[in-house]
């Protein structure tokens, strides 16, 4: 069973290095920002599996994080090449 | 009576100066000022019977003791020469300048304050035993000469020779300072006297010769030596009465005091010797050469105390001899130098006068517009002329028992056999001769161009006419008192030579008693002196006649060369220059100082990293390797490779974002969930922050950058990481002591009620640096509010003014 577990981690960090050369390559921006929203996402399989490998539940809160952040990261990204601000303003202030 | 308290009262009469200015409008504040050295002169007088036994007078006035720094005030006979010459000639200069300034027109507060200020500061300087007060008061010297020489503000000229003084006296004076922490560490003393008594102790000290040395830089400066004497031609732009005071009679002898009290300590160096003789006399022939081709009365005037002092100075190198040698001649050299001293001021003195009398009752100073005054200005003639016939050192005036004696001391020279002398000795007696016909040339010019021939009286100015009697008292008693020293030379020397010279040949005499030195004007025909004095007529006159002929070798001496030229090139050089200098490494631009900062970092740690052979590699003290965290680490290096080499921002945030989720695996993967945690939210926080403010960012371009910039930087990044790598490999490898972390453990649920350990250490254990951590985030918070908030109102107000 743990070997399983060691193998799955390094060809999760495997994919991470593929989605490496997407941040590299592009083309585009969104191209970009996919392949960081999917780095998030295998930090959290990664992060789980690490957290059975050492026996703990410490990283179940790391986890969740992971989640919102990399939501509102990628939220806060697209939000912005769409409209050019993240923040807007009120505009009936 | 506790006599220091004297040195003071000038200072303090200062202080009501102003006062009186302002209130009492009618009378000339000269007057209440006179009274201040007229008392200390009457006061000094009275203890002259102490030093004529040889006897010396101390008195102590606390200031620092704990640092052994207190106002000593030694009076002995050298010192009270020349605090008599100090306030004696003072009271002179105070009166002469009651009648010489104006009390409609000129600003007289100020000037009497300068001028008991310097008082105060010479007579602190002549009698201060120790050297810590004697620097005080040295320096205060040079600050109120600065002031009154830049007396006439407004004069560009005044500012000029102000500064110029202030600066060559002033560093003068910091090598002195050095000097005197040289002496007060090899005599574990700063007395004057104990260093002295110490003698043997401070010579053996390795920094002897250079204390010598620095001591007299300060000295030279000080008593315009060459090459530092370029200051007094310049100062001559003060009032007329300062220069005498300060210029002829005080302030520049200042030096020579200072060489003579130290005579005793520094005579086994021949370094010393050499210096104070050498010096002396080329600046004694300097002085005279150059003073013939001034034609500003006070500048041939000011050459000439230039090339007296260096008479001085070298009679009192000669002196130095006795500690030699028991040559009877050497004695006399001392003598002479102090008795030279006195001659001086008397003469100086009033031809300084006589300078200020012409110049206010002609309108000018220029000696070739000068002429034929003699039958105008009786009196001002008799006076410039007895002082210029005993400058030249003609009978009978004292300037020519003195000159006897200098060139006496200049022929027994010779027969000094050590240090060389005996190769070069010869040399004195010639260079003193030149310089004595050149002394008799200025004089006689300085009388006979100013008085005598047919001058254009008309074309003056102003309409010549007799000073006042008032201005005419102090030069005729200065003139007075050169014809009386020439008569009755042996009373002066009893009373005040024979215990000054006490003070410079300790080693030879006990009481003034001992010195068996007469004056005599006549030495009988088998004196050498004597051919010698009518050689320099003979050929003074010669050449004083024929002086226009030859007056072209003058130009000789191109422009560039002088020693002015220099000291203005070297002013300039340190204001433009260092400007430039300044300027080449400062260039404003924020990517060469990083490039200073990283440089010096890595260099400097990798000389310390080499020097003290630090490096260390114990692969023993690593933890094992495991894959996935090469495989992260393979991810972080590359994501921040894409930082460097991303081609737009937007490219540079997100590979930013993957490195710092990277870091965050690690954080995950060496167990620290705490930090994954917080460095998964902030790095979110910061890539959002630089979103902010990616629209008002520029795009990414070259700001000047070139292609060698970017070699260099990458060295320069290059040497950082690899220095970094290096300190934190051979730090992990030499752990010296173990970590108290074990403490943390055992006790973070027994002593502090918790289980998660981090957070214990942060808000328990240290909890302190928590509580400044927040700190720094609410001012941060609190700093960016006020940056948006002031920034809005200064374009609302920049609106207003459209």
């Amino acid at each position: 069973m743990m070997t399983f577990i060691w193998v799955s981690l390094i060809l999760i960090l495997l994919s991470m290095l593929g989605l490496m050369y997407r941040v590299y390559k592009g083309p585009s921006i969104p191209d970009r920002l996919i392949a960081l929203d999917a780095i998030g996402i295998l930090i959290i399989s990664a992060t789980a599996l690490l957290a059975i490998i050492f026996d703990t539940k410490f990283f179940i809160e790391v986890i969740l994080l992971i989640a919102i952040m990399a939501f509102i990261g990628t939220v806060s990204f697209s939000k912005f090449i769409e409209k050019g601000e993240i923040i807007e303003r009120d505009r009936n202030r | 009576m506790n006599f220091v308290f004297l040195i003071f009262i000038p200072i303090i009469a200062a202080l009501f100066v102003p006062l009186l200015y302002k209130t009492i409008k009618r009378i000339h504040t000269g007057w209440f000022v006179l009274i201040v050295p007229i008392v200390l002169f009457a006061i000094y007088t009275t203890l002259l019977p102490q030093t004529m036994k040889g006897e010396s007078i101390v008195s102590t006035l606390q200031w620092i003791p704990s640092m052994h720094m207190n106002f000593v005030s030694y009076i002995d006979g050298l010192s009270l020469l020349f605090s008599l010459l100090i306030t004696g000639i003072g009271s002179l200069v105070v009166l002469y300048s009651i009648f010489y300034l104006s009390d409609k027109k000129e600003q007289l507060g100020h000037f009497y304050v300068y001028l008991l200020l310097f008082m105060s500061a010479m007579l602190g300087v002549v009698q201060s035993d120790n050297v810590i007060s004697l620097y005080l008061f040295w320096e205060l010297t040079s600050i109120s000469s600065f002031l009154l020489i830049a007396y006439w503000y407004t004069n560009d000229r005044s500012r000029f020779g102000a500064l110029k003084s202030m600066m060559i006296t002033v560093f003068g004076g910091l090598m002195m300072l050095g000097g005197f922490a040289i002496l007060g560490i090899a005599a574990d003393t700063f007395s004057i006297r104990e260093m002295i008594a110490n003698a043997s102790t401070v010579t053996s000290h390795p920094l002897f010769t250079m204390a010598a040395v620095l001591i007299l830089l300060g000295a030279f400066t000080k008593s315009a030596q060459f090459p530092f004497y370029i200051w007094l031609p310049d100062a001559m732009e003060a009032p007329t009465p300062v220069s005498a005071y300060l210029h002829s009679a005080t302030m520049v002898k200042a030096g020579l005091y200072l060489v003579a009290r130290f005579t005793p300590l520094f005579a086994s160096s021949s370094t010393w010797i050499w210096l104070v003789m050498g010096v002396g006399i080329f600046t004694l022939f300097w002085g005279s050469f150059f003073a013939v081709k001034q034609t500003d009365l006070k500048a041939i005037l000011a050459f000439s105390t230039v090339s007296q002092l260096g008479l001085i100075m070298s009679l009192l190198g000669a002196s130095a001899l006795t500690y030699h040698s028991n040559e009877a001649m050497f004695a006399v050299a001392s003598f002479a130098a102090i008795f030279h001293l006195l001659n001086h001021a008397t003469f100086k003195g009033s031809l300084f006068m006589v300078a200020g009398i012409v110049d206010l009752q002609t309108g000018t100073r220029d000696i070739r517009k000068l002429g034929g005054l003699m039958s105008i200005m009786p009196l001002t003639f008799t006076v410039a002329a007895i002082g210029s016939f005993s400058m030249a050192g003609l009978p009978p005036f004292n300037g020519f028992l003195s000159k006897e004696m200098f060139l006496d001391a200049m022929l027994a020279v010779r027969s000094f056999e050590l240090f060389q002398f005996d190769t070069w000795g010869i040399l004195f007696p010639i260079i003193a001769w030149i310089a004595s016909v050149f002394t008799f040339i200025y004089s006689m010019y300085f009388v006979f161009h100013t008085f005598g021939k047919k001058g254009d009286v008309e074309a003056l100015p102003k309409a010549p006419k007799e000073a006042p009697t008032g201005m005419l008292i102090s030069p005729i008693i200065l003139a007075t008192l050169v014809v009386v020293i020439f008569f009755i030379p042996n009373v002066f020397g009893k009373w005040l030579i024979k215990p000054a010279v006490l003070a410079l040949q300790p080693n030879l005499y006990d009481t003034p008693q001992q010195i068996d030195i007469t004056i005599a004007a006549w030495h009988g025909f088998d004196s050498m002196a004597l051919w010698m004095t009518i050689g320099v007529v003979a050929v003074g006159t010669l050449l004083y006649l024929s002086m226009n002929s030859w007056k072209k070798i003058y130009d000789a001496q191109p422009e560039r060369l002088t020693l002015n030229n220099g000291y203005d090139a070297l002013l300039n050089f340190t204001e433009s220059g260092m400007n430039k200098i300044s300027r080449s490494y400062m260039t404003g631009i924020i990517r060469s100082y990083f490039m200073y900062m990283f440089a010096a970092i890595a260099i400097m740690t990798l000389i310390a990293v080499y020097v003290k052979d630090a490096f260390a590699f114990d692969p023993n003290s690593f933890a094992p390797v495991t894959i996935y965290a090469i495989l992260n680490g393979i991810i972080l290096v590359l994501a921040i490779s894409f930082v460097l080499l991303a081609k737009s921002r937007m490219a540079a945030f997100i590979a930013l974002g993957a490195s710092g989720y990277s870091v965050a695996l690690f954080f995950v993967m060496f167990k620290a969930p705490d930090l994954a945690l917080t460095q998964l939210v902030i790095e979110t926080v910061s890539v959002a922050l630089f979103l902010l403010a990616f629209q008002r960012l520029p795009e990414l371009k070259n700001h000047g950058e070139t292609k060698k910039n970017k070699v260099a930087n990458a060295i320069i990044a290059i040497g950082v990481g690899f220095t970094v790598m290096l300190v934190a490999l051979a730090s992990q490898s030499q752990k010296l002591l173990p970590s108290i972390s074990e403490y943390y453990k055992e006790t973070v649920e027994t002593l502090a009620a918790g289980g998660n350990i981090v957070n214990v250490i942060l808000v328990d254990y240290r909890g302190f640096d928590t509580l400044f951590e927040i700190a720094v985030l609410s001012i941060a918070a609190i700093g960016v509010y006020t940056m948006i908030k002031l920034r809005l109102k200064g374009e609302k107000k920049a609106d207003e003014n459209e």
